[in-house]
């Protein structure tokens, strides 16, 4: 899925750690999370599939904003934390 | 107990000399490749730093693309990840960190300091940046400044680009470039004279 | 806030635990050992044999008691060794014999 800098988007409340050995580059703490997204990073190879030699297709990178009291319930009003995140942990919110 | 629970030490030294028998890495190779990753330093950053503090020009393109802006200062950046520049602002700060491990802008800032890779920065980092700030680097942010932490998590390595502090009107490149520290570019500290 | 999340023992931000562990600002020398390891990584990268996402995945495989107890560059040692032994680069009766001589 494609997402114009802006954008609303929702991280995956997804758990694959849960289901066997993986290697995921999307923090626990903004899973579920809802951000902005801030500009498109590029197209990179997922690193998902790449920690196990696997063939590992292209993904679009995301540079994705959360306002800190909203995960943490606690922390000042206009703080933020942005972190890079593939396309196909995103959802439109 | 398994191999690899084998004392460190002795584990790097098996692993060296079957690396070397195997022509896979050689006494020669890791001395030349500790040389090149010894010669990155924080004094790279701080060049960057200096010229875009008094080249407008230069800011932009840095903030466009931190590693073609490396390279122009003859930094090595070939085979590098791509390079996030963070512009600090009067009314934004930005903290860098990574959670997940330890990714770092390397190839401007050299090696990652202990503390960077420690779980208490990796943890309260993202958590609570202005008590961290505070405790462990007595960095206190002014009124109204905003807190943007950047959390190192795929591709890209980021470094922030502080504010030029007040009472360094007319300086060089060279003297701008002495004060700035790597914490500076880490968002940890704020440049000051 | 915590969040009662499966999250993995790597995956630090924010984590309780580690929220009021003092940060040690103070600078620390790498050491000849450090070097060392981070310049092979460094090679086995440049000649394709292994990728920083396979050495990231093998770091967080360590059981969370040995990975907060092992320093940085230990971790990297026994990553490092794990995936050469797992993709064949290295075999564990190399490894044995140059402990060994060692």
């Amino acid at each position: 899925m494609m997402f114009d800098p802006g954008s609303s988007v929702r991280v995956k409340d997804d758990w694959p750690e849960t289901r066997g050995p993986v290697h995921i580059r999307t923090p626990h703490y903004v899973r579920g999370m809802q951000g902005t997204v801030v500009r498109r990073l590029g197209a990179f190879h997922n690193p998902e599939d790449l920690a196990f030699a696997r063939p590992a297709a292209l993904r679009t990178l995301y540079h994705v904003r959360f306002a800190q009291p909203s995960i943490w319930q606690e922390g000042r009003a206009g703080d933020e934390v942005q972190v890079e995140i593939f396309e196909h942990w995103l959802e439109p919110a | 107990m398994t191999i690899l629970e084998t004392d460190s030490e002795k584990l790097l030294a098996a692993l060296r000399n079957v690396l070397a028998a195997k022509g896979i890495a050689s006494p020669a190779e890791i001395a030349e490749r500790i040389a090149i990753t010894d010669s990155a330093s924080p004094g790279q950053g701080a060049r960057m730093v200096a010229k875009a503090w008094t080249d407008p020009a230069y800011r932009a393109r840095m903030l466009e693309d931190g590693a073609k802006a490396a390279e122009e200062l003859g930094i090595p950046m070939r085979g590098m990840p791509p390079l996030g520049v963070l512009e600090d602002t009067a009314e934004q700060h930005h903290l860098v960190v990574c959670t997940l491990c330890s990714c770092y802008p390397r190839a401007v800032l050299g090696y990652p300091p202990f503390w960077y890779k420690s779980a208490g920065y990796r943890a309260r980092a993202v958590r609570d940046p202005r008590g961290l700030l505070a405790e462990a680097w007595g960095t206190v942010l002014p009124d109204g400044v905003r807190l943007r932490v950047v959390d190192s998590t795929a591709d890209y390595r980021w470094m922030v680009l502080p504010l030029r502090p007040a009472g360094t009107e007319g300086w060089d490149e060279a003297r701008l470039a002495s004060i700035v520290r790597e914490g500076d570019m880490i968002g940890v500290t704020i440049p000051r004279v | 806030m915590d969040k009662d999340t499966p999250r993995a023992h790597h995956d630090l931000g924010g984590a309780a635990k580690f929220m009021c562990e003092a940060v040690d600002t103070a600078p620390h020398a790498l050491t000849d050992f450090d070097k060392e390891v981070d310049a092979i990584r460094g090679i086995l990268d440049t000649k394709r044999l292994m990728t920083v996402d396979e050495l990231r995945r093998g770091i967080e495989s360590i059981p969370e008691a040995d990975y907060h107890r092992l320093s940085y560059y230990r971790r990297w040692v026994r990553s490092i060794t794990g995936v050469l032994l797992e993709k064949g680069v290295v075999t564990e009766a190399e490894l044995r014999a140059a402990l060994e001589a060692g």
